[in-house]
């Protein structure tokens, strides 16, 4: 039986009286413990500065040249907290509230209550570390909105939030670097978790410019290594960002949570051709201002700025009034697909829809030019001022958009479709942030835990940092308090030489195939596979296609692959022939899992579960629970049911109308 | 945007390993789209190496957004290529036409030894970084964000600073390999917001020597980091860099 530990008590209180009682490890004994963090992203730069400086011994890893270079790098829009510093009705209790509806009532209320009280702090110390986020001329900080919400709770730094927090993580990590407090590997990969009778004890990693094999001893492993969105080849995520660390863990036991919770990003830059190797977000803070629209009329070949104002159709906004552009990821991704698929797609691929800044230009120009005194404005004026407003807030997202496509976005509305950029699923953990197997902990976007079958914009971010600041430095003493009895276990332990040579094995079989197609052809077989079947909606005989599919492309991969130059050198052929391997075998648990929920919920849409008017129909009394896999063979896998209970939030439709 | 195919001379340097004396190599690539970003163009030709059975070109790339810094390619004699303001993976094919032949190099610096082809090892700026180039602040020390009010213009310069990608092109650019584009922009960050106050005057003077220490060259102030940074960095924060140096140089507790 799953028990997540969620502690007792009424909802406000359960983090408070956690911390309270928590088991604690004193100075002496933290000097003697040694803790291994894979990934250092915000998850894991913050987890690692955060225990480095409270006495651990801490060895962090990451793939890239620098733990700076981290996929949060590129997170662009914002991050949430329950500041109510506008004064505008927000609190802990409606964060939490916000979350767990736009989840779609698949999240666990404990979490997410937890994640509502840090986030305050966050902000605080970000701000502390030095994090320039934008403020107003009053010196206060300054807030937007983001989907799902109907208050201005987002913080950001221009369109590059994430590098800045990111670079305020990598700094205070660097600091613990030079106090010898933590010891920085990159370009190393983590390939096997190394157990022990049941324990955690440490890890296989490869550092990848020698290629060499290293064994790492820890009396706990934190796996901070992102989400896995990748498995669909194209996506927003960076091009190293795998889910090979996560999967390495589920092998070795740990059990995987909702698989299938996939989020597909509305406002993406659309694809341009074969040759297509990333897609590249336009960040959801864009819809504050953007608005989305297609022709009233099919095939319509006019210029966007051609089409008169009555003959568009400002769908989000018909369908949605209440919330308008701004309802959640999945609700927008469905719509802009529903409509592209009726045939009022637009752009050369008719694969996207507009959004749109002209209005935007003209209501802030206006206030501008009165702010400068001008009381009858010329159109001219008002556009100058206007532009002026949208650079200063979204101007890096208009160059890039400039740069991909050649169109300049303050003259035609940008052209955008949904892609993949999220995934909610992750390892099962429970509230202390530990999956099932002793002492391996899971944080940041690689968990599944406080999502639900659907992220809000800007909740990543607070996640990831409330994870490695303020939850995991409680956690992870309340496992490590009695690990001070135990001896650290030497690496010639045969389970350490068990674990090496395994993935010596592996790796040789992989090298030794010499078969006649790339890595990355197999990559974007794997990945048409998931987009067409377990992409934005799926379907019962869908997803049992994609099964076989997936299995027999596993089998081609394991006889054709080609992988050129050695094993001991740098090569970057084969480690992503490694990730590509991984990525087979958790397609095909991404569909399992797709297959069994019989409902559609946020991300997750079955196209026989809907209602009438196309919205989700999720089934409560049958699937209110999370689906954690414990893997048992190739191609086999158990399903086990952690229930979800609703003490204080009443589940009820989700209506943004 | 019309789009067009071309046919393309690449000359790209090889290098095995750090050992390696290296040379270059010439490839012809054909049907290139003008659509294609010019990392995709490298991905077309070793996926062709790959086929052929030779052995694909090695360089660093990740979030192919221009945000993460990894990709560091010198293209026909400027870091990150032709386009202002603007990284390697970010520059579009539609940056060249039929018939093109184009050089492309790894960053050249004592500092940053190259670990294969196009791939360098970049290292020493998170040294830089280790020596002072942050606020020191533990988790959980921090106070209400809004109780200490910062001058938006203030904050606004703080964040063009921080906003470096720490890629390494000023460097590159450099006839002496300076890294004083970066170090300054830290500087800046820092120097500009009252949380870097109490750490001003070691942050400056341990950040220098640690800079020195890895061997980047002098600033002959040539302007030519400034004028490749992809993210506009400008060098009024080498100045700003200077002027704190000088005043910690000034004041330092003997
Ligand atoms: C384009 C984009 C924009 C976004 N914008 C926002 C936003 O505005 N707001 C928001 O809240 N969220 C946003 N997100 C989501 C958010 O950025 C991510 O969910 C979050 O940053 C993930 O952080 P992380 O620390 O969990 O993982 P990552 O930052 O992905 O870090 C993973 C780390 O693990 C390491 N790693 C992985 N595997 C291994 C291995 N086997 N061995 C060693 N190291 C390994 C990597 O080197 C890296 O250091 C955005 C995402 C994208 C793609
Ligand atoms: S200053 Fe500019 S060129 Fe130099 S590392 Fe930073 S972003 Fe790159
Ligand atoms: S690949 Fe990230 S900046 Fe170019």
């Amino acid at each position: 039986m799953l028990d997540a530990k969620i502690p007792a008590g009424p909802l406000d209180d359960k983090w408070t009286e956690y911390k309270g009682h928590c088991k604690l490890v004193n100075p002496a004994n933290k000097r003697k413990i040694e803790i291994i963090i894979v990934g250092t992203g915000l998850a894991g730069a913050s987890a690692a500065a955060s225990l480095g400086e409270m006495g651990y011994k801490v060895k962090a890893f990451c793939f890239q040249d620098s733990p700076r270079r981290a996929h949060s790098i590129a997170a662009q829009g914002g991050i949430n907290a329950a500041k109510n510093y506008q004064n505008d009705g927000d609190s802990v209790f409606r964060l939490f509230y916000d979350t767990i509806k736009g989840g779609d009532y698949r999240s666990r209320e404990g979490n997410v209550h937890r994640l509502a009280e840090v986030s305050a702090n966050i902000i605080d110390q970000c701000v502390a570390q030095g994090v320039p986020f934008a403020r107003e001329y009053g010196g206060l900080l300054s807030n937007r909105s983001f989907g799902g919400t109907q208050v201005q709770r987002t913080f950001y730094a221009a369109g590059q939030t994430g590098q800045q927090l990111l670079i305020g993580a990598y700094q205070a990590l660097e600091r613990q670097i030079a106090l010898g407090n933590v010891k920085m590997y990159n370009r190393h990969e983590m390939l096997e978790v190394v157990k022990i009778e049941g324990k955690t004890q440490g890890i296989i990693a490869r550092d990848l410019i020698t290629g060499k094999l290293e064994r790492h001893f820890g009396n706990a492993v934190l796996l901070c290594t992102g989400g896995y969105g990748n498995v669909f080849y194209l996506s927003t995520n960076a091009m190293g960002s795998n889910v090979t660390a996560a999967w390495k863990a589920h092998k070795a036991g740990a059990y995987f949570g909702n698989p299938c919770y996939t989020q597909i990003h509305p406002t993406c830059i659309p694809v341009s051709g074969d040759h297509q190797s990333k897609l590249t977000l336009m960040s959801e803070s864009l819809r504050n201002d953007g608005r989305i629209w297609v022709p009233k009329q099919k095939g319509d070949t006019r210029k966007p700025n051609e089409i008169p104002e009555e003959e568009r159709d400002y769908y989000l906004e018909r369908r949605y009034p209440a919330f308008g552009n701004l309802v959640p990821r999945d609700v927008a991704s469905r719509a802009a697909k529903e409509r592209c698929d009726e045939g009022y797609g637009v752009g050369s691929s008719k694969q996207a829809v507009y959004l749109d800044f002209a209005a935007a230009i003209i209501r802030y120009g206006k206030i501008e030019a009165g702010k400068h005194g001008s009381e009858n404005p010329s159109a001219e004026e008002v556009r100058h001022h206007g532009v002026d407003v949208v650079k200063e807030k979204y101007g890096n997202l208009f160059d890039m958009y400039e740069k991909i496509t050649g169109e300049d976005p303050y003259e035609i509305p940008m052209r955008i479709y949904p892609a993949v950029h999220y995934t909610m699923g992750g390892l099962w953990v429970d509230y202390e942030l530990m999956t099932n197997v002793k002492g391996l902990y899971c944080l940041g976007e690689a968990n599944f835990s406080d999502h639900g079958a659907n992220r809000l914009g800007a909740s990543a971010l607070m996640q990831g940092l409330a994870d490695g600041y303020f939850v995991i430095p409680y956690t992870v003493g309340n496992y490590l308090a009695d690990e001070i009895y135990s001896k650290p276990v030497a690496t010639d332990h045969p389970a350490f030489a068990d674990a090496e040579k395994a993935v010596s094995d592996r790796i040789n079989k992989l090298m030794g195939i010499q078969g006649k197609t790339s890595v990355e052809t197999f990559h974007k077989r794997l990945g048409k596979i998931m987009w067409e079947k377990c992409g934005m909606a799926r379907n019962a005989k869908g997803l049992q296609e994609a099964i076989t599919e997936i299995q027999e492309l596993k089998k081609a991969f394991w006889s054709d692959v080609r992988i050129p130059g050695g094993t001991d050198e740098f090569n970057p052929e084969l480690d992503k022939a490694g990730r590509v391997a991984d990525f087979i075998e958790l397609g095909e648990l991404m569909c399992i899992d797709a297959l069994q929920r019989n409902e559609s919920c946020g991300g997750h849409f079955r196209e026989e579960y809907q209602t009438p008017e196309g919205e989700a129909l999720r089934d409560d009394a049958n699937y209110m629970y999370v689906s954690a896999w414990e893997y048992r063979n190739e191609h086999e896998w158990e399903l086990h049911k952690e229930p979800l209970v609703y003490d204080v939030i009443k589940p009820t439709a989700r209506n943004y109308k | 945007m019309e789009h067009y195919t071309m046919n393309l001379t690449l000359k790209v340097w090889r290098q095995k390993n750090q050992n390696d004396k290296g040379r270059f190599e010439t490839y012809k690539v054909s049907d290139i789209s003008s659509e294609m970003s010019f990392l995709e163009m490298f991905d077309v030709l070793n996926e062709r190496l790959i086929h052929e059975g030779a052995d694909p070109i090695a360089f660093d790339h990740d979030c192919r957004e221009g945000i993460c810094g990894m990709c560091s390619m010198y293209i026909d004699g400027k870091p990150h290529g032709p386009w202002q303001q603007n990284t390697t993976c970010q520059l579009h094919m539609r940056a060249f036409k039929d018939g093109d032949t184009i050089t492309v190099e790894p960053w050249r610096a004592k500092a940053f030894p190259v670990i294969k082809d196009l791939v360098t090892d970049r290292t020493a700026f998170d040294r830089i970084i280790q020596a002072g180039g942050f606020i020191s602040v533990n988790t959980g020390n921090a106070v209400d964000a809004n109780s200490l009010p910062i001058d938006k213009h203030k904050a606004d310069e703080a964040f063009a600073a921080a906003a470096c990608i720490g890629c390494g092109a000023c460097v590159a650019a450099c006839k002496n390999s300076s890294a004083l584009l970066f170090v300054g922009a830290k500087i800046s960050h820092l120097a500009l917001l009252p949380q870097g106050e109490p750490e001003r005057k070691t942050r400056v003077m341990d950040m220098i020597t640690q800079m020195d220490k890895e061997g980047f060259g002098a600033c002959t102030s040539t302007g030519a980091c400034e004028a490749t940074c992809p993210k506009g960095i400008s060098i009024t924060n080498i100045a700003r860099l200077n002027k704190e140096y000088l005043m910690a140089g000034l004041t330092a507790d003997q």
